[in-house]
């Protein structure tokens, strides 16, 4: 399920980056849900996705991310040492940390991946880690994996009244 | 069991430069317990290679199969269909089972996807040391379960050396402890100190790798007729 999450572009306007934000339920999610509440204004270009915790993150999820063209990843868990499930966030920040070499040598650049720590009621901090990611990422560049939006199809009918069905209402 | 790890993406790629589909194949044994070449690490190495031959413009199609073992023909049989639609196999398996699948599909280029490196034993979750070489001749009944051929960085039978600072070797990089330190307190825990008083002769090599590759014949075992030339080398 997590996989089909992280294959939903988040929204944003044609040329701008899109980042994905795993956000775990007990912290980082919350934080972010936290800024929702207080309207705190920050850029579209994130789509988060809700995981009950970054140790359930697997390292698939993310590389399928990337290989559909996302520009950047960023997974936001507790701070270190007050994780729900103990070690969750622990175990995501050593397999984060192999994912980043392995996008670095095949060319996408690690940056593209960053794990953050923050508590539940940081929104501003969430805020600020979102902006940082878009802005990193803006300056490196979308994703040489982009591929191209499919191409709105053609409209068929009569000029925007519909196609025209013979012997109805006439 | 067998300890391997994965060989650098840009290893894998350069390869398979002329390939376009291919085949990952994992293996289910050892290299599964050793989180190298499992069916989530082939998974891994499969997306890390294809974004790589994206961006250099030249996209592979790669599919992804596991199977319970590399090194035994029941288990190679199931590939025939995956081998025959593909241009090539990138074996994850151990050195043993990249060379079966060539030996098996010899049409088809079979490259090393693993760098197979020792026989060890799991430590603690992700650390692997290496236990045994292989020399073929066993002296760990003398040595308390501790292998000094394989575990003395100067293959002593007759240690210690006396080099040990603080139970490590003075010659390990990494450091390592001492295999005779440990020969020691292991023999006096079990009571057979007497054992380090007897001289062991200079080893006979004969018997390992050093001989030459080796193969290992259980005649009570052979289906072939007795005496009947085997095909192996």
């Amino acid at each position: 399920m997590i996989a089909a999450q992280a294959q939903a572009q988040p929204a944003a306007a044609k040329g701008e980056c899109k980042i994905i934000a795993f956000c775990c339920n007990y912290c980082a999610y919350t934080a972010a849900d936290l800024a929702g509440a207080r309207r705190m204004q920050y850029p579209p270009n994130v789509r988060i996705v809700h995981i009950p915790c970054t140790g359930k993150l697997e390292m698939d999820h993310v590389l399928a991310a990337f290989e559909r063209g996302i520009d950047g990843v960023l997974v936001a868990g507790c701070l270190e040492g007050g994780c729900h499930f103990m070690e969750g966030n622990l175990r995501a920040k050593r397999r984060l940390e192999a994912i980043r070499d392995i996008l670095e040598e095949i060319g996408l650049g690690r940056e593209r991946l960053r794990m953050v720590n923050l508590s539940a009621s940081m929104a501003p901090t969430f805020v600020q880690r979102v902006q940082e990611m878009i802005d990193t990422v803006t300056r490196m560049g979308p994703s040489p994996l982009r591929t191209p939006a499919p191409s709105a199809p053609e409209r068929v009918g009569t000029g925007g009244l519909g196609p025209v069905v013979p012997g109805a209402g006439d | 069991m067998i300890v391997a790890s994965r060989k650098p993406i840009s290893d894998i790629k350069r390869v398979l430069a002329r390939h376009d589909k291919v085949a990952f194949v994992g293996c289910g044994t050892c290299v599964t317990v050793c989180l190298a070449g499992g069916e989530r690490e082939v998974g891994i190495a499969a997306y890390a290679t294809r974004m790589a031959r994206k961006i250099d413009g030249k996209p592979i199609e790669i599919e992804q199969v596991t199977i319970e073992r590399q090194c035994e023909n029941e288990f190679i049989e199931d590939l025939a269909p995956v081998a025959q639609r593909n241009q090539a196999i990138v074996s994850f398996g151990c050195g043993a089972g990249v060379q079966a699948l060539a030996e098996r599909f010899p049409e088809k280029p079979v490259y090393a996807g693993l760098n197979t490196q020792f026989l060890g034993i799991l430590e603690e979750q992700a650390v692997w040391t290496e236990k045994c070489l292989g020399c073929g001749e066993c002296v760990l009944s003398d040595f308390g379960g501790i292998c000094p051929v394989t575990r003395c960085a100067k293959r002593m039978l007759n240690g210690p050396c006396g080099g040990s600072t603080e139970e490590a070797c003075e010659v390990a990089d990494p450091p390592r402890p001492c295999a005779w330190q440990l020969i020691y307190k292991r023999l006096q825990s079990i009571g057979q100190l007497e054992n380090l008083e007897r001289i062991f002769p200079p080893k006979n090599w004969a018997p390992s790798w050093h001989g030459g590759a080796r193969t290992v014949i259980r005649e009570e075992h052979r289906i072939a007729a007795p005496g009947k030339k085997s095909a192996a080398g």
